[in-house]
């Protein structure tokens, strides 16, 4: 890694570090309402303002960056779990297995997987509480998440079941359950990892998208998601830039994932 | 491409469609909820309207049923009846997908304009700077949720669905560019190049023959992209599209309604992916 990679993977480090410390730093609980002080400016009092029901803005968004930087790992997790079980599986066992995974992978891939998330979110029940929804919505993506990846280690492990070494290894009596474990898997995790890490800025960035569609974490608790949806008074827009914060941290923190995974991305 | 290899991919087309729609039937089914009118609290309604909606109701319990029915009422070009929207499927349909066929021109299109047009420049003046630049446009709109890009053009007066296009032009503009430095990299290519040969005249002739198989399998990502960005798109700016029809019929748990758009963006995207991988060489697949 470069020395800029570096700083990158730091200021990430910080930024996730001041969200796991919200409930330290945060000027105010995340839904306690200051009903004297709605719509307030930023000021010296609440350093972006206060919304419409008088909730401070800096401590909503450290609540929300917090939730999403806990967890959209958790759901990347989940996903790589699940693309290895099924992806890696299926092509170890090959033959039928292997053809019957394609199609599964195939047959999620063919749907958009936003299409499918808002199909899914949008059946399970909508009034349910907070903490509820933010574990259905991370639990969604993770479930719903897995196809790509799993065909990415799907062809890596079928490229690694044929490869020199696993025949050699084959053919000198090496048993089954031995040659997963001491061959192909030790091969297979540099790929895993790439696929857990170019997961974790998808899932929040598709935890706003659904939040901005209002079948993501709901109210009072923030996310990402729904603290964009104040965007939508663009009216307010021109007048109270402070309501760009989301947005700007939102960018922020996927650019530095971004910037950190090139890197990943080029030597995978 | 030989004649079995077509026939394969039409019948994977076919089964994953098929499968799709059952996958949607299903999924419908399930929720929780599923069964509980809203008619029931309609005054307006007499008991044996409520019964007959109830009839109708029962009939979608049991899914393979359900779907067995559908599909042999499909075959005669019957697409069921949308009950939140009041209105036949195929009406609904027919009125909403050249909204969304527009937008995915218009993202597709733009998307690859885009993507190609600064991909080029990268590739012909190798400059930090531009390269540098380049990336950095194309990051910041991959950190972008396609929601808020279109909330954007909505706040300076644009069509919103020009952000589909900015969604898909990174994912072109990356592969392109990639592509592209290693063609100009190729043997055959300096040799042009140093027998004195035209820029435009390498490109026409040695570069864009060599790019254009990887580049068309990159094309069913792109519609499968695009389809998904629609989404999102369509409602906030409320566009009359397939994208906003699927988001408000799977809120009322429109059935029929859901399992004719689940059948539809299946077929859609597993045929542009089929028809690209049909004319793409299995090495070029595997890197998308």
């Amino acid at each position: 890694m470069t020395a800029t990679r570096w700083a990158a993977l730091a200021l990430l480090v910080v930024v996730f570090l001041s969200a796991l410390a919200a409930n330290m730093i945060a000027p105010a609980p995340y839904a306690k309402q200051f009903r004297q002080d709605l719509n307030r400016p930023p000021g010296q009092q609440y350093p972006l303002g206060t919304d419409e029901l008088g909730r401070d803005r800096l401590s909503r968004l450290l609540y929300g960056m917090r939730i999403s930087l806990l967890l959209a790992p958790a759901a990347a997790l989940l996903s790589t779990l699940l693309a290895a079980l099924i992806g890696g599986a299926g092509a170890y066992l090959g033959g039928v297995w292997e053809r019957g995974t394609k199609v599964l992978i195939d047959l999620f891939l063919s749907l958009p997987w936003l299409f499918l998330l808002l199909t899914v979110r949008a059946l399970l029940p909508l009034d349910i509480p907070a903490v509820t929804s933010v574990i259905v919505t991370f639990a969604l993506l993770g479930a719903l998440g897995w196809a790509a990846s799993a065909r990415i280690v799907a062809a890596s492990v079928h490229d690694l079941r044929n490869s020199e070494f696993v025949l050699q290894a084959r053919a000198s009596g090496c048993p089954p359950l031995r040659l997963l474990l001491r061959h192909v898997l030790p091969n297979v995790k540099p790929i895993l990892i790439a696929q857990f890490w170019i997961s974790v800025p998808l899932f929040i960035l598709t935890e706003a998208n659904l939040g901005m569609l209002g079948l993501g974490v709901t109210e009072p608790l923030p996310s990402w998601g729904n603290l964009l949806r104040e965007l939508e008074n663009y009216a307010a827009l021109t007048h109270s830039p402070w309501l760009w914060a989301p947005l700007i941290s939102l960018v922020l923190v996927m650019s530095l994932f971004q910037f950190i995974l090139s890197g990943e991305e080029y030597t995978n | 491409m030989s004649l079995k290899a077509v026939g394969r991919q039409l019948i994977t087309i076919l089964l994953t469609a098929l499968i799709g729609g059952l996958l949607g039937a299903t999924l419908v089914r399930f929720a929780p909820g599923f069964g509980i009118q809203e008619s029931d609290l309609d005054a307006q309604l007499s008991s044996q309207a409520r019964q007959a909606l109830h009839q109708q109701d029962a009939s979608e319990r049991n899914v393979l049923s359900y779907y067995v029915h559908y599909l042999a009422q499909l075959a005669h070009g019957d697409f069921g009846y949308s009950r939140s929207l009041n209105r036949p499927v195929l009406e609904l349909l027919r009125d909403r997908a050249p909204d969304t066929l527009y937008s995915l021109a218009v993202g597709v299109g733009g998307g690859w304009l885009l993507g190609l047009a600064l991909a080029l420049p990268a590739t012909w003046k190798r400059s930090p700077l531009y390269s540098t630049t380049a990336s950095l446009i194309t990051g910041i709109f991959l950190c972008i949720p396609s929601a808020v890009l279109a909330l954007l053009f909505l706040v300076v007066g644009s069509p919103g669905r020009l952000a589909i296009a900015l969604i898909v032009f990174p994912k072109v503009f990356r592969f392109a560019r990639n592509l592209l430095i290693k063609t100009y990299a190729m043997p055959h290519v300096l040799t042009a190049k140093a027998r004195g040969l035209s820029g435009v005249r390498i490109l026409s002739w040695h570069v864009l023959p060599n790019i254009a198989a990887p580049m068309l399998a990159l094309a069913g990502v792109t519609v499968s992209l695009a389809l998904g960005a629609a989404i999102p798109v369509e409602v906030v700016c409320d566009y009359p599209g397939l994208g906003q029809l699927a988001w408000r019929s799977a809120l009322a748990r429109d059935v029929p309604v859901l399992v004719n758009l689940t059948l539809i963006i299946a077929l859609v995207t597993v045929t542009a992916n089929s028809f690209s991988d049909l004319l793409t060489p299995k090495a070029t697949r595997d890197v998308l």
